[in-house]
């Protein structure tokens, strides 16, 4: 390995140390005549005038700083969005491609991992430049010069194989799902997971972590459904999957075969709507950009994501507790379901029809921070994690200031939310326990 | 001096107005016909309900989070963009040009109102040095270039100043003056200075994005 | 298609079997459906010692249950020729059972129940962490640490996968990049391997297998019987074989727009936002194609010529009728309809099947759904009778009646009905 793939401190970046083999190794068999010759193609083919005036127009401000958790936690100039761009595509774009394979490696630690592609700056910033756009163009650049982090590089490679992100085999995702089906029977007889059922009202869908780490998730979502009497489907043949990390590594040939094989699993059973589980990067994926790489100017079939659907049960007086979830709770907002779909006033109704004690953490809505772990960023695993949980320091003071409020437990409708407000919970001594929505309907459900 | 007085107020006038007015044709057409063949989602999605909801917004002083969390930078922002963009179209002086040359005319500033707001341009100028300077998450972003544009924008206001108010060479002054207004109308289509054009569009876009798919606000 | 020339094609009603019974017989009764002639239904259903099994049952008698009784039971289908089929296991051992008669061999796991058109059936299986696919009993020869996409040739003798060719781990990213994937035609792996393999597919003779691969992140190709087509592009989609010759085309991605390739070549010109699901006429010699000519627009596309009339959100199911003319199911603005030769029927309903057409192509039947009750759609009307739950319809091989598989008030019936008439629209 040549001195230059061990990186130490480097003066002019934020990165300290990358330690990751997928861009260590990836930027090994780059020459700049490669680099500049992707990038080409990626610029002049695939981008527009859009990026042109995002990085043009920037009137370098610095009023995006305060939109970006990176900056507010690190207090680092060179994690604000703007800052971002300027040690990516602003430099590619003058230099017109002609960048090292050392600029490369910095460029993707920064896109991949220094950026959750939140949007939140995009609110911050007065002309509405989009930096998460920006980065996804790094993304890109960097997907097909190979140099991604190994493991969402990893998940991104389960997902073009078993069409899942967890390498979950065909076999072992109907497994599950039976297993689960028993687990249930015992509490509740007759319960079913309905498999291939052509015209239900509803096509349940997970993300691959479900039933691999966490199928009870699964369980609880089944017996709500049968509590409240849905007409329900999940397919036993992959589809059954909606996450989407081939969207976060760039690989978005790959996005687009997952995302047709989820949409045409759901129409192909003629369910009426897709209803997928708390994940919040996952309906990014279906309900705005999956879509729209397919020719899809909105999908084309219904996306409810729990949030609503459970929102909808109480709206609808379907669904019957034993009595409110008493332990202070607070919410925090996904940035892929409130920014990314207004679910925010809806997220609140259902705190409100499950909740008897309700804390605001600020700012909140479409301004609440992302749990840092959003974007792929968790996924890019263990090397940079240390880094992720630092960036979460904003968050974790959001938290702090709501559990002094008297906050004990915070709702987190996304499983990257979970995971990523885990460690920051943990890091930072919050000592506030997590919970999905489900874990709490569940929890309080009047059962026959 | 004569001569040159002249020449800058005719040909160079003229020159000036071409590459301003042309550049910025150029350069929107440019950016335009770019956009419908590689960003085809930007029209698709454009929607204009919510690109004038957004714009509005931001156009409202304090209309964002993004301004109330930055006050000083927001009251100094309208301030001199109000001005800046008032001032060279209302002064007496600028007016008195079009009648002598083109025979119309409009509402002119009081001379003190104009005098006032020039300061407030030189000082916000002054302002956005300070920050660049400063603060580091601008300083950062600094480029040269963007001290020549802060000087490219402040020198018309600083040397109009200069002559309103007779300080020593003001006739020197006047060409100057003359001078760097044009450099400045010339920049526009060439710097980020076209964000003025492009403003529009950029927030329009990212409104209608949210407000139409995101059904959220984006300010 | 299975030859329904011997089924009972007299009009008339005849109940199958009524829910009551089985409520009254079993505990637990899953989905009821029926057999292709409309003479039987079967659910699985749980038999008196708790265990699950299969139960049918036919006009005039009682259900009767399968006499075996299993741990679990899953995936009951009717093949085409009539057999009824399932997934069953005991003591974690699965098997295929068929009318109550299960395969020699047992498994850790089986899936994907595949029927080639007279009823031979494949399946995906694992044992000890290895995976082949079987055909009516019989496994390949060799197994893979991987195996997806798996089909069944059209003669019923042969099956093709997906399969992992070099075993590769968690975390192996660059050795993935090398390749470890290819495919196995009756468990002999092509000697060719790739980074992606997907979705393998027989020629019409069953004497050849064409698949999407991918050799890098960006080179995109159609492999046909291990060979690839000599140019690379940005995205394929699944290949298909012309019926009358050899040739294969594919959806392929070039600038970003798609295409319709022939043997490697650009084939249909026009660039579309989205072209797949293409699929040849009876007689070969034409190919209809879905398509989004403009961007949010959904047509079918005949020999690189849309229809004029565009969609907004959906479009499944082209069929050619033997003598020529197509159809398909679509989506616009949150409704269903039927599009025929260009034109959309003006019935709009909640949803839509896959539309039928008579032997002749003059008739097209459709199952349907409206205000919660389902119903068939004839030649653009929908027909008045409401059932709580019904199967496509078939026509008699004359075109004259059509066999209708449905239940109403928890009866199931097989009504057959002249497309003459005499019947109410809703
Ligand atoms: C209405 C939308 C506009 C917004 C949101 C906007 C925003 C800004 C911002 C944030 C700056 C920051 C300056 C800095 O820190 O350096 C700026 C500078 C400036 N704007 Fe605008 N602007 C707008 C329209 C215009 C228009 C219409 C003009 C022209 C008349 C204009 C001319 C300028 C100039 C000359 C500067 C100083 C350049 C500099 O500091 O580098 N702006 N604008
Ligand atoms: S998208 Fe989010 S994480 Fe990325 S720069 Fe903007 S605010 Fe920061
Ligand atoms: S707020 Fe917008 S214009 Fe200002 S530095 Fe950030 S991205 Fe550039």
């Amino acid at each position: 390995m040549s001195e230059s793939n061990s990186a130490t401190e480097s003066k002019n970046s934020g990165i300290k140390k990358i330690d990751d083999q997928g861009i260590l190794k990836g930027v090994e068999g780059l020459t700049p005549e490669k680099i500049e010759s992707v990038i080409q193609q990626v610029i002049t083919n695939e981008t527009g005038a859009r990026l042109k005036v995002y990085v043009d127009t920037c009137v370098h401000c610095g009023l995006c700083s305060k939109g970006c958790h990176y900056y507010l936690s690190l207090n680092d100039p060179k994690f604000s969005p703007a800052g971002k761009v300027k040690q990516t595509l602003a430099e590619i774009m003058q230099k017109k491609g002609k960048v090292s394979p050392e600029f490369i490696k910095q460029a993707a630690v920064i896109a991949y991992t220094q950026c959750n592609l939140c949007k939140r700056c995009a609110m911050y910033c007065p002309f509405g430049l989009d930096v998460a756009y920006v980065m996804s163009v790094m993304r890109r650049i960097c997907h097909k010069l190979g140099v991604v982090p190994l493991y969402i590089q990893d998940t991104a490679h389960s997902h073009s194989v078993t069409m899942n992100q967890m390498w979950v085999k065909d076999d072992e995702w109907v497994d599950t799902l039976m297993w689960q089906e028993e687990e249930a029977q015992e509490a509740f007889e007759n319960l079913r997971i309905p498999l291939d059922i052509e015209g239900a009202d509803l096509f349940y869908s997970v993300i691959g972590p479900e039933p691999k780490f966490r199928a009870q998730l699964i369980f609880q979502a089944a017996v709500i459904m049968n509590a409240v009497g849905e007409n329900w489907t999940m397919p036993s043949m992959p589809g059954w999957d909606n996450s989407d990390m081939c969207m976060f590594t760039g690989d978005y040939e790959m996005m687009e075969r997952l995302k047709r094989c989820h949409f045409e699993s759901a129409l192909n059973l003629r369910a009426k709507r897709i209803v997928m589980g708390e994940c919040g990067h996952a309906f990014r994926s279906v309900y705005d950009v999956g879509n729209r790489a397919l020719g899809w100017r909105m999908p084309p079939i219904e996306i409810i994501h729990a949030i609503d659907y459970f929102n909808e049960l109480f709206e609808q007086n379907r669904i019957k507790i034993k009595k409110k979830f008493d332990t202070p709770v607070t919410l925090h907002d996904p940035c892929n379901v409130s920014r990314g779909r207004g679910l925010h006033d809806k997220a609140r109704n259902l705190v409100n029809a499950t909740c008897s004690n309700f804390i605001e953490m600020v700012p909140n809505r479409e301004h609440n921070y992302c749990c840092s772990a959003g974007g792929g960023v968790i996924n890019c695993g263990p090397p940079f994690k240390n880094a992720r949980v630092e960036s979460g320091k904003e968050k974790a003071r959001q938290l702090l200031e709501a559990k002094e409020k008297g906050a004990k437990v915070v709702i987190a409708p996304c499983h990257n939310c979970h995971g990523g407000l885990e460690d920051i919970i943990h890091h930072y001594n919050v000592g506030m326990e997590l919970k999905f929505f489900g874990d709490i309907i569940y929890e309080i459900l009047d059962l026959p | 001096m004569h001569d040159l007085y002249s020449f800058f107020t005719g040909p160079f006038a003229w020159l000036t107005f071409i590459v301003f007015i042309g550049g910025s044709v150029w350069r929107f057409s440019s950016l335009w016909q770019l956009a419908q063949k590689k960003d085809g989602h930007v029209f698709e999605y454009m929607d204009t309900k919510f690109a004038l909801r957004s714009i509005a917004h931001w156009l409202v002083p304090f209309g964002s989070r993004s301004m109330k969390l930055n006050p000083a930078m927001t009251v100094v922002t309208f301030l001199f963009h109000i001005c800046l963009f008032i001032t060279p179209i209302f002064v007496f002086g600028h007016v008195i040009l079009w009648k002598e040359n083109f025979n119309i005319s409009w509402f002119t500033l009081p001379n003190a109102v104009a005098d006032v707001m020039t300061f407030i341009v030189i000082a916000s100028c002054i302002f956005f040095l300070w920050r660049r300077i400063t603060l580091p998450e601008v300083k950062y972003l600094t480029t040269p270039s963007d001290f020549v544009i802060l000087f490219i924008v402040a020198a018309p206001f600083i040397t109009g100043f200069w002559v309103y108010h007779q300080f020593a060479g003001s006739a020197f002054m006047t060409i100057i003056h003359i001078i760097s207004g044009e450099v400045m109308l010339m920049a526009i289509p060439f710097t980020k200075l076209f964000h003025m054009f492009l403003f529009p569009f950029t927030r329009g876009y990212i409104g209608s994005e949210f407000g139409g798919v995101r059904m959220a606000k984006d300010w | 298609m299975i030859n329904c020339d011997s089924w009972d094609w007299d009009k008339g009603k005849k109940e199958v079997g009524k829910f009551s019974d089985w409520r009254e017989k079993f505990s637990y009764i899953e989905d009821i459906s029926f057999s292709p002639d409309g003479e039987k239904i079967a659910a699985i259903v749980k038999n008196e010692d708790m265990e699950f099994t299969v139960s049918t049952q036919s006009e005039g008698a009682e259900p009767e249950t399968w006499e075996t009784g299993y741990d679990k039971v899953w995936n009951l289908r009717f093949g085409p020729d009539g057999r009824l089929s399932a997934f069953v296991s005991d003591t974690g051992e699965w098997k295929v059972s068929t009318d109550d008669n299960t395969w020699e061999n047992g498994y850790d796991f089986i899936w994907n129940m595949r029927f080639n058109k007279s009823g031979v059936i494949a399946v995906s299986a694992q044992k000890e962490l290895s995976y082949c696919a079987i055909i009516n009993d019989v496994p390949w020869e060799n197994e893979f640490s991987k195996l997806t996409d798996m089909v069944i040739s059209p003669d019923g003798q042969s099956s093709t996968a997906v399969i992992e060719s070099i075993p590769v781990l968690e975390g192996e990213i660059f050795k993935f990049r090398g390749g470890c994937y290819s495919v196995a035609v009756n468990g002999d792996a092509w000697d060719r391997n790739f980074m992606n393999v997907w979705k393998p597919s027989f020629s019409d003779d069953s004497s050849h297998v064409a698949a999407s691969v991918r050799t890098s992140y960006n080179d995109y190709y159609i492999a046909v019987d291990g060979k690839t087509w000599d140019t690379p592009f940005s995205s394929v989609w699944e290949p298909c074989f012309d019926p009358n010759s050899q040739s294969v085309i594919a959806p392929v991605k070039r600038g970003g727009k798609w295409f319709l390739a022939k043997d490697g070549a650009i084939f249909w010109d026009r660039p579309y936002f989205q072209l797949w699901h293409q699929i040849y006429s009876p007689d070969g010699k034409r190919i209809a194609a879905i398509v989004a000519p403009e961007f949010g627009r959904w047509t079918l596309a005949i020999d690189n010529t849309p229809w004029q009339i565009t969609f907004s959100d959906y479009l499944t199911d082209p069929i050619f009728s033997h003598d020529g003319r197509l159809a398909c199911i679509f989506k616009d603005r949150g409704r269903w309809g039927v599009a025929v030769d260009g034109k959309a029927w003006d019935s709009i309903v909640d949803m839509a099947w896959i539309p039928v057409f008579s032997n002749d192509g003059d008739n097209i039947a459709v199952k349907v759904k409206k205000d919660g009750f389902y119903h068939i759609a004839l030649n653009g009307k929908i027909l008045d009778t409401k059932y709580e739950y019904i199967e496509n319809p078939i026509f008699s091989p004359d075109g004259s009646t059509i066999l209708i598989r449905g239940c109403q008030g928890g009866s199931y019936n097989r009504d057959v009905i002249s497309i003459k008439g005499g019947f109410s629209y809703a």
